[in-house]
């Protein structure tokens, strides 16, 4: 590659002129005149901004949000404890302890094996949407739902308890 | 010239106040510094006689990080990079990915991508621009330039479900359909850019104070500029004529008409307007994309390596074998390793790989922009004054979270 500079000619139509000023950009007054009126015709046009406690942007049924742990159409819970999403997981914010389920709890899950601990640290977690690519059951979901604080860090790890959903439903399918 | 007699001085005063020099630390939380950049200047008075910087004051080791992760995996590192155009990054990595594996992906991927990167570089100049005139003491344009990305954000919400972090695309095409409307909202989007470009340019272009602000200062001639690995605006400024999209085409940039501007003396204000011109070129292009985007898969037809659709994987056992097998034993390219560069908004933005055949990266470099930048601080800040040092780095684009990767 030649490192040739392009010379450029005097052109006062040349954008990249900057040395040749003409008397009205030397007066100052013309620019700020015109700058000026540009600042007010923003005054008059429809605000922007928005007043976030009370109004609230809408986000869009992909946004990547809360996570949610889906149940099935009889209310069983779906997740089966694959650790697929612990395997896809790159910031490492979900843990899984697989196990048997007792006889007396079987109506309540799918199969019979499922999360005996299901934590995800919302802290730790990137929001990527992995998670809920890798689910082969259906089980995993990140939803619009973006609005959770706390005031102290164990308070964020979010346990099965909390994710999963009190009621049920056929597959969801996130298009 | 001016250099030399600028340096003259220098070295006249050195002699008669050596021990009469201020020491400063600009940044690393400087409010003037955007981001974290640790600079140490030498100043008597308010001229810079020495400027030491530091790079990796933030270093995250994004590098080692991903040679434990899967491939799918990186596409969540690249975001955190230049975090000003982050669908940039992504798309340079899955370029990079699918050139290992020897993926042709469909042309309407192609054109989707290159309307996302074009879109990337627009957001990303504006910021540059905006910023730079917040830096000269024009506050109100950025504002104006930050409604315009307001509304791309909605766009990126629709496409991908998020607004910065947008881990875009995966290897071997989109991570998932296009809504329904996408041409049409990036068509209408395109549409106000001119206007927000001509709002700008009339209150700073010809503003006599922000000229006398921005001519000639810390500028770089192009010899210099191509010792120290400039690519491109910042390059282009100086007044060499390269761009990747044009000498290396890559995802169909050859199908679009398009010039790249050049200025002459790669001063702040040369990176300036050229970055202005390049947002109108910008939008040629996304103008011609979204109007011919083809209809067809969102994905190229490799089970192997992209995860089937979650309909079959629930109904079918072929769909269900290849999903288990591409989450559990990841995406494995053949021994052997790649370069591809992209034309990032900030520059030539590199992915060298090298891979052993295993589901991780053997080795991952990324050819980050900001740090061949960055690199020339120390010459360029020689002999200027605080107040420009400042403009300098913004209109250099370094972005810290691409320079301490």
């Amino acid at each position: 590659m030649a490192a040739d500079t392009v010379a450029k000619k005097k052109n006062p139509n040349d954008p990249f002129r900057k040395y040749d000023l003409t008397l009205a950009e030397k007066l100052y007054l013309p620019a700020i005149s015109k700058g000026m009126a540009v600042t007010l015709s923003h005054f008059f046009q429809k605000k922007v901004t928005m007043q976030y406690p009370e109004e609230k942007p809408e986000v869009s049924h992909r946004w990547r949000g809360r996570h949610v742990l889906k149940r099935d159409e009889y209310g069983r819970e779906r997740c089966v404890g694959c650790q697929m999403c612990e395997l896809a997981c790159p910031a490492d914010a979900i843990t899984i302890q697989a196990g048997e389920v007792p006889p007396e709890r079987r109506h309540l899950h799918t199969t019979e094996r499922y999360a005996v601990i299901y934590e995800l640290d919302m802290l730790r977690c990137i929001y990527c949407g992995l998670c809920e690519e890798a689910c082969p059951e259906a089980a995993i979901y990140l939803t619009p739902f973006y609005e959770f604080v706390e005031d102290s860090r164990e308070k964020l790890i979010y346990t099965k308890e909390m994710l999963t959903e009190k009621t049920g439903g056929p597959i969801f399918y996130k298009d | 010239m001016l250099k030399q007699v600028i340096d003259k001085e220098i070295a006249d005063q050195q002699q008669l106040q050596e021990q009469e020099l201020y020491d400063l630390n600009l940044g690393p939380s400087h409010p003037a510094m955007h981001g974290i950049f640790e600079n140490r200047v030498k100043i008597d008075g308010e001229r810079i006689i020495e400027c030491e910087s530091h790079i990796g004051y933030c270093h995250r080791s994004f590098e080692k990080l991903s040679e434990h992760y899967s491939y799918t995996q990186v596409n969540t590192i690249t975001d955190r990079m230049n975090y000003v155009s982050s669908m940039a990054n992504n798309i340079g990595w899955i370029l990079a990915a699918e050139k290992l594996l020897g993926i042709e992906v469909p042309k309407k991927v192609q054109y989707v991508r290159v309307i996302m990167l074009e879109i990337n570089r627009i957001i990303d100049h504006l910021i540059c621009n905006g910023i730079l005139g917040v830096d000269a003491g024009a506050y109100t344009g950025f504002l104006y330039f930050m409604e315009a990305r307001e509304k791309v954000y909605t766009i990126f919400d629709k496409m991908v479900g998020a607004r910065l972090t947008t881990n875009f695309g995966r290897v071997g095409g989109l991570d998932r359909p296009l809504y329904p409307e996408f041409a049409d909202d990036v068509l209408n989007w395109v549409k106000v850019i001119p206007k927000v470009l001509k709002e700008f340019h009339t209150l700073l272009t010809r503003n006599r104070i922000f000229i006398e602000r921005c001519r000639d200062i810390t500028p770089i001639s192009a010899e210099r500029a191509l010792d120290y690995g400039y690519t491109g605006p910042n390059l282009r400024a100086a007044g060499v004529e390269y761009d990747v999209r044009k000498a290396d085409p890559f995802s169909s940039y050859e199908d679009f008409d398009f010039e790249i501007p050049t200025g002459t003396t790669g001063d702040v204000y040369d990176r300036y307007m050229v970055r202005m011109e390049e947002m109108e070129q910008s939008v040629k292009i996304i103008e011609q994309a979204a109007k011919n985007l083809p209809d067809g898969p969102h994905h190229a037809d490799v089970p192997e390596i992209y995860l089937p659709e979650k309909k079959d994987v629930y109904s079918n056992m072929e769909a269900m074998i290849y999903h288990f097998k591409i989450i559990m034993h990841g995406i494995r390219p053949p021994k052997g390793e790649v370069y591809q560069a992209i034309e990032a908004p900030n520059g030539e933005l590199g992915f060298y790989c090298v891979s052993d055949g295993g589901p991780n990266p053997y080795r991952l470099h990324f050819r980050s922009p900001c740090f061949y930048y960055y690199q020339s601080i120390e010459e360029l800040l020689r002999g200027s004054l605080i107040a420009d040092a400042v403009l300098c780095i913004s209109s250099l684009n370094a972005i810290a979270g691409e320079l301490e990767r």
